[in-house]
């Protein structure tokens, strides 16, 4: 349900509006985390909540990720609707004892009879030039937790609906924004409280040459290579994943089976991140349709770096999109 | 500061009403014959491995008795005794430790979480479950429970800090039985007593002789009016000692002596109330052995309703993993319902 009236927004204003509308909506919802409330978020994407909203509502907490996220899991079992922020997705490291051993299991140990409808937000993945740690793309990581669901916007319009859903969601999703979306460029974004479904890869661009599949920060990267491949005559699929779990695999190979090559592109360290799980995918259920191998971009087994004259070799970009369509193309 | 353990029994001191007293001992009696039994069946192969709590019956005991029946308990794994006192059926724990599904949800009606298998994660959570009672406008108090080993823990220091931050409703009860495993308290920590730390987070500290079911029910308790007056957390710690192996799998001849074990012996939670109720009038060999007999004839109509659980279906694997299943629960549920595994089902 798209509502007919939008307004041009950036990513942390639309994900602003929907925290506001989700608060307003149902008492149960909390927001908090480090420096959500009076300083509204490290980026602002908090700004004002607490001033409207009240500082039961809306609160900062101790510097502690996994009181955070343990609190969190509390509140949830209490009967309360937590969204937490961790800072940056690079700080979820102390927190995976609770997000690996808790969070996505209680549904599961309990027979049912406790889910746990905790979201966490956190900004993640690099081309800002942050200081180390505050890059990183653990999506890979969360995906492997059993129970969690992990969702990834690439527009404010996306990221508005998709987190409207993930609070109404009973099981605790993980909604990463990359930090390069935030304020990059301002988009049609419906007004009032409208949710778009978890689970569902979209075509963002149409094309027969090949498919290019990606999400979150790497969807722009990946329409621009598609732009600069159709001024030279050849037209490439987009797929953005959107959800990475569930995953919507239907989608996706329907996208590969149509072009027959496809690319995976991520921003996370290659060895064991998500798009090794999409090329395994493709090859279980779509290798006869392939015309050459599935070929990934991705972060190099490294750290990610936080020298921005090196980091821009590290994240992928529209070149190296390029080069790998090159080689699917003429395999 | 010089912190006392809190005691009674040693001093011969009665400070309770006389039901009150009963109403313990019955308890802790209660779950040491569970202990005692469910050692026996793990030796039988009719019980996974199973951490005994022999020795520590009125620590848990002491705080499971002290709370109202809207508080909840958010234990850690050697807390069977706390979840027998707070009303879970017994044959629930029984699938608990068989780890049969049907032991992993706990019935409604009876506000205990299961038990927790790392440690000290617990502990922010109990916050969180606290809180959500304030935001309820429904005052119930959470008791948590950790072993000395446990306070190690970031999760212990988080979760402390931030109950005393946001003055959560919680008991946090510290059983210091003296070893995490085999490593001792000296090798956890170069404090006195646990309890010396609640200073530092900002909350009322106290400890007691933790195999002394009169101090820890009474000091529970004032951390129970205190917690549910809104004037935050209490961290109770409870000296005491597990008689019995970490678990069934553990051999504590390698790390403790005989001696040690034998000058604890002697101060069994258990024969200590029960001496001071003999001393009154309130206890004798009689009841003693009525008791036993009841909790025999208990025991056996619960365990046969534990062997009548059915076994597990191949499909519960996948099954509660989410509310609605993903795609790949689906397939995979279709295929452990044909008796296939999911690679025969493509």
């Amino acid at each position: 349900m798209v509502a007919e009236k939008t307004r041009l927004l950036n990513m942390v204003q639309a994900i602003n509006e929907a925290l506001d509308l989700a608060l307003s909506r149902d008492g149960r919802v909390l927001v908090f985390g480090e420096d959500v409330g009076r300083l509204g978020g490290v980026f602002r994407v908090t700004e004002g909540l607490q001033a409207k909203h009240g500082e039961s509502r809306v609160f900062d907490t101790p510097l502690a990720e996994s009181g955070i996220l343990g609190m969190a899991i509390g509140l949830a079992m209490g009967g309360m609707r937590p969204v937490a922020e961790i800072q940056f997705a690079g700080f979820l490291y102390p927190a995976l004892d609770q997000i690996l051993s808790h969070l996505g299991r209680w549904r599961h140990r309990s027979r049912g009879r406790v889910g746990l409808p905790v979201v966490v937000r956190a900004p993640y993945g690099g081309g800002v030039h942050t200081p180390e740690q505050h890059a990183d793309s653990p999506e890979a990581i969360l995906a492997h937790a059993p129970g969690v669901k992990v969702v990834i916007p690439s527009s404010p319009e996306r990221a508005k609906g998709l987190l409207l859903s993930a609070i109404e969601d009973e099981d605790p999703v993980f909604f990463l924004e990359a930090i390069k979306l935030y304020r990059s460029a301002r988009a049609p974004v419906p007004e009032g409280y409208y949710t778009l479904p978890l689970g569902k890869a979209r075509v963002v661009r149409q094309g027969k040459a090949a498919t290019l599949i990606g999400y979150g920060g790497m969807v722009e990267v990946m329409l621009e290579a598609a732009e600069v491949a159709a001024r030279e005559g050849v037209e490439v699929m987009v797929v953005d994943l959107e959800t990475l779990v569930p995953l919507d695999e239907d989608t996706l190979l329907e996208a590969v089976r149509e072009t027959g090559r496809a690319v995976v592109v991520y921003e996370a360290m290659r060895t064991g991140g998500f798009g090794a799980e999409v090329a395994a995918r493709i090859a279980e259920g779509a290798i006869d349709h392939l015309e050459a191998p599935v070929l990934r971009v991705a972060g190099y087994d490294a750290p990610y770096p936080p020298f921005s004259a090196i980091e821009d070799l590290y994240r992928p970009n529209a070149r190296r999109v390029l080069a790998a369509l090159r080689k699917v193309l003429t395999y | 500061m010089k912190l006392k353990p809190v005691a009674y029994l040693e001093k011969g001191e009665f400070p309770l009403e006389e039901g009150e007293a009963l109403r313990l001992y019955r308890a802790m009696r209660r779950a040491r014959f569970f202990d005692e039994k469910a050692v026996t069946l793990q030796r039988q192969g009719r019980l996974g491995v199973y951490p005994p709590f022999m020795g520590q019956e009125a620590a848990q005991v002491g705080v499971a008795l002290a709370l109202g029946e809207g508080d909840w308990v958010v234990p850690s794994y050697r807390e069977s005794a706390m979840l027998l006192a707070r009303g879970l059926p017994i044959h629930v724990l029984i699938l608990y430790w068989r780890a049969h599904p049907a032991g992993w949800g706990f019935p409604e009606g009876v506000r205990v979480v299961n038990p927790y298998i790392p440690i000290a994660t617990q502990i922010p959570q109990a916050v969180g479950l606290a809180l959500a009672g304030r935001y309820r406008g429904e005052d119930w108090v959470v008791a948590t429970s950790i072993g000395d080993g446990g306070t190690s823990e970031g999760d212990f220091h988080e979760g402390l800090n931030f109950a005393a931050v946001f003055q959560a409703p919680v008991v946090f009860l510290v059983q210091n039985n003296g070893y995490a495993i085999s490593v001792p308290r000296a090798k956890q920590m170069r404090v006195d007593y646990i309890a010396r730390r609640a200073e530092g987070y900002g909350m009322p500290g106290v400890v007691v002789d933790g195999n002394d079911a009169f101090a820890v029910y009474l000091e529970a308790k004032k951390a129970v009016e205190r917690a549910r007056r809104g004037e935050g957390p209490t961290l109770l710690e409870a000296l005491t000692y597990r008689l019995a192996p970490h678990t069934t799998s553990d051999d504590p001849t390698r790390y403790r002596t005989r001696e040690e074990e034998e000058a604890w012996r002697r101060k069994d939670p258990i024969l200590r109330l029960r001496k001071a109720l003999e001393e009154r009038g309130l206890w004798d060999e009689e009841r003693e052995r009525a008791l036993l007999e009841e909790l025999e004839e208990e025991f056996a109509r619960e365990l046969a309703l534990a062997d009548q659980a059915p076994e597990p279906r191949p499909e519960e694997i996948v099954e509660h993993v989410y509310k609605e299943m993903g795609p790949d629960q689906r397939r995979a549920y279709e295929a452990l319902r044909r008796g296939l595994h999911v690679e025969e089902a493509w």
